[in-house]
């Protein structure tokens, strides 16, 4: 076993931790809140709101 | 819950408008710079040194032409997408399906060749340090699983992450360059073989090296996809992008100029990492270390755009219903569009632990070159449908139609490389996106609500 070795482990560790935030995150945030306001996103908000594409 | 924005009195989610034009510089370049690091070299495999250099300027001459009309359009189309949202505009709703596709596969194919080599350059630190048979396994997972999580946490993040880390890797190239230069290396610089051995394999080995010239500058049109999260995108947009290409000409020249005069061109052509091996033929410990903190960095800060990049096109084709709109979903905290993210993280694991590295690339090129083919005819349709005087642009490109007809032909000739290499490769993704149009024309567009699409305050286009 050298430091390598231990990299190795490390590595399997995190990956489990990263991976596990993520799931668990987007499981708790899909059954929290309702699926047509975390799809509610809409293209071209800003440009109805803020900028006007005329000369 | 406060981060929701209201739209007409209706409480709405969308991804957060916080990025500059430095972002933009570190979403582009940082995407790039990772194919001065590896990749370009096989160039000079394929036709010799000279070949390299000529490879190297003319796909530089192919991506400033992408830079300047995706300037121009993205400017105008500020939506997350890039240019699937430029195609859904301009052309259609087969062609922006195709764009979107395109643009998902050449940057999940590229994020699992970044998380390999993190595993390569990992495995030959190790062997240096006498550890044989390193696992590399769970160093690509980790590359991968972490600058997703990363993403998944929020987009300021992420990208001041890579401005950081590819400022360092674009300086250590600068670094190299200037020792080398001033007599830091123990060996000097040789170009003999410019004389002796100009052109080993002929004018066909010039063509045949163009498939890899493009590694230099693969992923600069990325920039587009950060167009719904800058603050101004009709000015950080044209400025993040050109500052982007002009970083990337800098770098890709010095590169080639240091890599092949200190490694003979046979050995140059089939090095994995031909930055870092050319720091250890100085002989300077400071500069492997600097050049080794590069490579690292430079492949990490390319994964980590890829992994925005194809999320935001997964994103907004969800969004429009040309995929599940499960998918076109924005994170209420975060504000990042987070099952995007977390669905392309096994199909980046499945490239990066089951394929080869040459086909891996392969595939992102052709994603690519597909996605530089259709610019070409979206620049010419965009500027008859809607000429310069008819809409505000951020930035108008000059000599208009001359970059898109060089953009062609280049990508005529880029296709030709290609197929001289990979020529089943070639075919095999026709057929894949061919496939794929025909289940989108015959089945998914009925659930596209048709009069949604069009979400740009433009005029009616000329003739319609």
């Amino acid at each position: 076993m050298d430091i390598w070795n231990y990299l190795e482990y490390a590595a399997w560790v995190l990956s489990i931790l990263f991976a596990g935030f993520m799931l668990y995150d987007t499981v708790r945030v899909d059954t929290t809140y309702d699926n047509e306001l975390l799809t509610s996103s809409r293209e071209g908000e800003l440009e109805l709101t803020a900028e006007r594409h005329e000369i | 819950m406060a981060d929701t924005t209201a739209a007409g009195g209706e409480e709405r989610l969308s991804l957060l408008r916080v990025l500059g034009p430095g972002h933009v510089w570190a979403l582009g370049v940082g995407i790039v710079l990772v194919g001065e690091y590896m990749g370009w070299n096989f160039s000079v495999g394929k036709g010799g040194m000279v070949a390299g250099l000529v490879a190297c300027w003319v796909a530089g001459l192919l991506y400033t032409c992408v830079a300047m009309i995706d300037s121009e359009v993205t400017s105008t189309v500020a939506a997350a997408g890039g240019q699937y949202a430029q195609a859904k505009h301009i052309v259609g709703p087969l062609m922006a399906f195709n764009v979107g596709l395109f643009l998902v596969m050449a940057y999940t194919m590229l994020e699992a060749a970044n998380a390999i080599t993190v595993g390569f350059l990992l495995d030959t630190v190790a062997g240096m340090q006498g550890h044989t048979g390193l696992n590399q396994q769970p160093f690509i997972i980790l590359a991968i699983l972490g600058l997703a999580w990363l993403n998944y946490r929020g987009v300021l993040a992420t990208l001041s992450f890579n401005l950081v880390i590819t400022g360092i890797a674009f300086i250590a190239i600068i670094i190299l360059f200037f020792a080398v230069e001033f007599g830091a290396s123990a060996v000097p610089l040789d170009f003999t073989a410019i004389n002796t051995e100009p052109l080993p394999y002929g004018w066909l080995g010039v063509v045949a090296s163009l498939h890899f010239g493009l590694w230099y500058y693969l992923g600069i049109e990325g920039t587009c996809q950060a167009a719904e999260e800058v603050r101004s995108p009709a000015r950080s947009l044209p400025y993040g992008t050109m500052a982007g290409i002009m970083t990337l000409l800098i770098a890709a020249t010095l590169t080639w100029y240091v890599c092949s005069g200190l490694i003979p061109w046979e050995y140059l052509g089939g090095s994995g990492t031909p930055l870092f091996d050319a720091a250890r033929v100085t002989g300077s410990t400071s500069l492997m270390v600097l050049l080794f903190i590069g490579t690292a960095f430079a492949t990490l800060a390319s994964a980590n755009g890829c992994i925005n990049d194809a999320s935001r096109a997964w994103f907004s084709m969800g969004r429009d219903r040309y995929l599940p709109s499960w998918f076109g979903a924005v994170h209420p905290r975060y504000r990042t569009p987070y099952r995007s993210i977390v669905f392309l993280v096994p199909i980046a694991l499945i490239f990066a632990l089951g394929a080869p590295l040459d086909q891996v690339i392969t595939f992102s090129i052709l994603s690519g070159l597909l996605g530089y083919t259709f610019m070409t005819f979206n620049m010419v349709m965009f500027r008859r449908k809607w000429p310069v005087a008819s809409i505000k642009r951020g930035y108008v490109h000059p000599f208009h139609p001359l970059p898109a007809i060089v953009l062609l032909v280049l990508c005529s000739t880029a296709y030709f490389a290609v197929f001289l290499g990979y020529g089943t490769q070639l075919i095999a993704m026709m057929c894949f996106y061919i496939i794929a149009s025909l289940w989108f024309h015959f089945w998914r567009y009925r659930f596209v609500k048709r009069g949604d699409q069009f979400t740009m305050p433009w005029p009616r286009p000329l003739g319609y």
